[in-house]
């Protein structure tokens, strides 16, 4: 499954840091990744719209010191810049921007769900160990410190789109995908030791005009159809 | 100026009328004579190229740098797309000038500028397909003809059956577009054995041999998707649809030429591309060619509306020309040059006939509907004194189109069945059950053809008029206002202009040079069967000279179209002076009506009592529903007041095949749109399955 290519694409780590650093920092690492898997479980369990963008936030946290870890660690010097744009845009501007929205356009504070919540958590823990079922070949052979965080990442994306397809409302999907977003991202810094400098920053940049037409697309639904519930949308489809 | 750049010089008159015609969107008259002048030269200056390439035995072809990078369009003149220049040239030549009276018509009720861009369109689309020298040019240019040619359909989009004919005709055009496309696609593929694209030009085709299965798939598709856009049955239904609701100048085209094409296409894949091929695969043209013929004609006799009398009747002539094609094949796989060369010869020989002919038919039709705007012939009748031109020159296609000596269709067809009667017993018992079979089929269609233009001239000019008045005329024509009694200027008072009048005139004359000096036109196409399948027959055909046209053996057959003309014109020249001599001899006097003294205009033969018996006796091929319904008034059962009779005949295949196809494409469609649920989730959720899916198997 592509394992050639990864010693290809991923820049080499120029000097390999001391041992012990390594595994610390690898522990650190691991650590980090739990801490963004739990956060995505939290987002899928949270009923809270608010209690939701503060776990959204903190996922970006732990997101950017996992980054600005593997980028000591691998001695790549873009991944600090990287972090510090994960840290801006996913913990500070973006949430911001969805809390003005939701003030904006006085959205109900309860989230509406389609599935019930326990029944999504029994999904997303399932998602979980199929993630780790599908990586293992790749831990197996990978040799990179951050290579068991690979399925956490994994399930990080597939946990943030099962979040939109379970919430009914317009902004809690758009957390939905924006957290689907911090775990590609994951899986590229723990996969390859990120991607190249210029595809990051294109991806921070393509993130916060995704947040921006999402605003005014809100807008545009509510005027439209009165509410943000996306169920009303289904009024587009052709009838026979 | 060489033959090639003559050839080319006219695609480029035509582009550059792409271009000029939008500035003259404003001055539609002008425009009218702009464009079709430039058509009209164009075609001559096509027409001449192919004609000299012919004659010249011309084999040359040029690369353009233009298109997709590293396909360049190749161009090649050689004989077999000179010959199709020709007849598409000509006939678009005298269409042209036919347009320029026809469409003027149209001027100042709706916009003519997009008709004439299409047209251009079409014509370089036809050009380019017969010079194309590859597989990506030929598919350009073949949907540059289907689309322009859709939007001539089109024309006068504000009727449902316009709308519903082009798309129909688009539908099948396209399903024998994909099964052309993947015919050269596999031609392609073996050319480099699936490892490169370079063999997509015709060249590394023609110099590849293919292995029997890949010639016999790609043979297969060929030819079903050349007869899509032929018009074989049952691939037939989109022309008797489309063919009367296009402007007649179109339909014209179409018949005359664009299935032309298709013919061309057949042979240029089998014959030139592929080369070498098993017996049963002119087995198989001929089977459908004799099933086309037959069942065109027929179907063709029941028509009520004249332009879908002759669009069945152009599905006839094609059918004669397929099964030209199939005797060729079956003949030169079974190494019998001489009589494969004379079938070729005939079925070229009826592609060139038959577009003079039909080209002639539908512009008389158009001239009848332009004056009377009527399509039914139920509705017309004594034309014949309004449109003395337009009936003589219409009677001149049918006769030609009926191979009746001495005009082109009878020494065409005449040649056709000289190659069945020629043939020897072949090693294969089917062959020799099909060839005599073929040779009576072939008879009985010819007899029905002339019966069918008996009917369709007779119901048309001959009688009185037997029509009512229309709601809503497009063209502001007389008889529309209550009957021809009030036509201005009596005899002749509807007959069409000059433009479209001198077009007929130069069609029909024409179709009876092509007629009486056959051996010349043998001896000038004697060069296609001799590149094709490695023999001529000129020689024996001309053997006696250009009087006398001798295929393969004079001992066994013979015939002088000159002779018969002179003789032809000898009676009548006796008949006349007999008749004339004296003014007493001819007597007008009113018809005699069996003493009822109440005869009215619809007491006459009309078009459906004309094709009574034959419907009777083949019945069996189409649905027929025939109602006679009597109104009572006084409720008295024996007296009724006035009989209702409805007929309506149709094709069996829409039924039998079409209509289930269409059916379930419509099932499967609302099935499939029950994916479309108008809710996110949903699709977020498909695309979730869908990854979930593709990872698992991708693990």
């Amino acid at each position: 499954m592509g394992l050639g290519t990864n010693k290809k694409t991923s820049p080499q780590p120029q000097v390999p840091r001391h041992n012990i650093f390594m595994n610390f920092a690898a522990q650190i690492n691991s650590i980090l990744a739990a801490l963004i898997l739990l956060t995505a479980f939290g987002l899928l369990v949270q009923r809270r719209i608010y209690g939701l963008l503060h776990l959204f936030a903190w996922q970006g946290l732990f997101l950017s010191i996992s980054t600005g870890i593997v980028g000591y660690v691998s001695n790549v010097n873009h991944l600090y810049i990287s972090s510090v744009l994960t840290l801006v845009l996913k913990v500070i501007v973006l949430p911001y921007i969805l809390h003005v929205l939701i003030i904006r356009m006085q959205i109900h504070k309860e989230v509406e769900t389609v599935v019930n919540i326990p029944t999504t958590m029994l999904i997303g823990i399932a998602l979980v160990i199929f993630s780790y079922h599908l990586t293992a070949p790749i831990i197996e052979i990978s040799t990179l410190v951050t290579k068991s965080t690979l399925a956490v990442a994994l399930a990080t994306v597939m946990l943030g789109l099962l979040m939109m397809i379970t919430r009914r409302n317009a902004v809690t999907q758009i957390i939905g995908f924006l957290s689907m977003e911090n775990g590609l991202f994951l899986a590229a810094t723990s996969a390859t030791y990120g991607m190249p400098l210029v595809v990051e920053l294109g991806v921070a940049l393509d993130i916060l005009i995704a947040a921006f037409i999402f605003g005014i697309f809100f807008f545009q639904i509510r005027t439209a159809f009165d509410s943000l519930d996306v169920n009303s949308m289904a009024k587009l489809k052709e009838e026979d | 100026m060489s033959q090639f750049e003559l050839v080319l010089f006219s695609i480029i008159i035509l582009l550059s009328g792409l271009v000029i015609i939008p500035l003259f969107a404003r001055y539609q008259k002008l425009l009218i004579y702009i464009s079709f002048s430039l058509t009209a030269l164009s075609s001559v200056l096509a027409a001449a190229g192919g004609a000299l390439a012919v004659a010249n035995n011309f084999n040359q072809s040029v690369t353009i740098p233009i298109g997709l990078p590293d396909l360049p369009v190749h161009l090649r003149l050689d004989p077999l797309s000179g010959f199709f220049l020709t007849v598409i040239g000509l006939l678009s030549f005298f269409v042209s000038i036919y347009s320029i009276g026809y469409i003027k018509a149209f001027v100042g009720k709706r916009s003519v500028t997009h008709l004439v861009i299409f047209y251009c369109l079409f014509l370089i689309g036809m050009f380019s397909v017969v010079l194309s020298d590859d597989a990506f040019s030929f598919l350009i240019s073949w949907e540059v003809m289907a689309a322009s040619s859709y939007f001539l359909v089109m024309f006068e989009d504000e009727r449902t059956e316009n709308r519903r004919a082009a798309f129909l005709y688009l539908v099948v055009a396209h399903i024998g577009a994909i099964a052309i496309l993947l015919s050269f696609g596999i031609m392609a593929g073996a050319a480099t054995d699936f490892k490169g694209f370079s063999g997509y030009t015709f060249d590394a085709m023609r110099q590849t041999e293919f292995s029997v299965g890949w010639a016999t798939a790609a043979f297969l598709l060929a030819f079903f998707g050349f007869a899509a856009k032929a018009g074989v049955i049952p691939f037939h239904v989109w022309l008797p649809e489309a063919h009367p609701v296009a402007p007649s100048n179109v339909s014209a085209l179409m018949s005359g030429v664009m299935l032309k094409t298709a013919i061309y296409g057949i042979i240029r894949v089998t014959f030139d591309l592929i080369g070498d091929f098993p017996w049963w695969w002119g087995a198989v043209v001929l089977m459908f060619g004799l099933i086309t013929a037959l069942m065109g004609i027929l179907y063709a006799i029941m028509q009520q509306d004249i332009k879908r009398l002759l669009a069945y009747s152009s599905v006839e002539n094609i059918g004669v020309i397929l099964i030209g094609i199939g005797l060729a094949m079956i003949f030169a796989s079974f190494e019998m040059p001489l009589l494969s060369a004379l079938a070729l010869t005939a079925a070229l020989y009826h592609t060139l006939n038959h577009a003079m002919f039909k080209g002639l038919l539908f512009m008389g039709a158009g001239a009848v509907l332009h004056a009377t705007n009527e399509r039914n012939m139920e509705k017309m009748g004594g034309l014949i004194h309004k449109m003395p031109w337009t009936a003589v020159l219409f009677l001149i296609g049918c006769v030609s189109i009926s191979a009746l000596p001495p005009f082109n269709g009878f020494a065409s067809e005449w040649l056709t069945f000289q190659a069945f009667l020629l043939s020897p017993s072949l090693p294969s018992p089917l062959l020799n059950l099909l060839i005599p079979l073929g040779a009576t089929l072939v008879a009985l269609t010819v007899a029905l053809a002339a019966a069918c233009f008996v009917k369709a001239f007779g119901i048309t000019f001959l009688g009185h008029w037997r029509g009512g008045h229309n709601p809503s005329p497009p063209f502001d024509s007389p008889l529309a206002k209550g009957g021809y009694r009030g036509v201005k200027g009596g005899k002749g008072g509807l007959e069409v202009d000059w433009f479209m009048r001198s077009a007929m005139i130069l069609t029909a004359v024409s179709c009876l040079v092509l007629g009486v000096v056959p051996t010349l036109i043998i001896n000038w196409i004697d060069i296609l069967p001799e590149q094709l399948i490695g023999s001529r027959i000129a020689a024996s055909a001309g053997e006696f000279g250009w009087l006398w046209l001798t295929p393969i053996a004079h001992e066994r057959a013979s015939y002088s179209a000159p002779i018969v003309l002179i003789i032809v014109l000898a009676v009548v020249l006796l008949a006349y002076i007999l008749l004339h001599i004296r003014k007493a001899a001819v007597h007008r006097a009113p018809l005699w009506d069996c003493g009822f003294e109440k005869i009215t205009n619809r007491m006459q033969y009309n078009a459906a009592s004309f094709s009574m018996p034959i419907r009777r006796i083949f019945g069996f091929l189409f649905s027929i529903r025939e109602d006679v319904r009597a109104v009572y008034p006084t409720g008295n059962p024996l007296f009724p007041k006035r009989l209702h009779y409805h007929l309506k005949v149709r094709d069996r295949f829409w039924g039998l095949l079409y209509k289930p196809v269409a059916d379930a494409s419509i099932w499967i469609s609302r099935k499939v749109g029950k994916l479309q649920q108008g809710r996110i989730q949903m699709y977020l959720i498909y695309s979730f399955i869908t990854i979930i899916v593709l990872l698992l198997f991708l693990r």
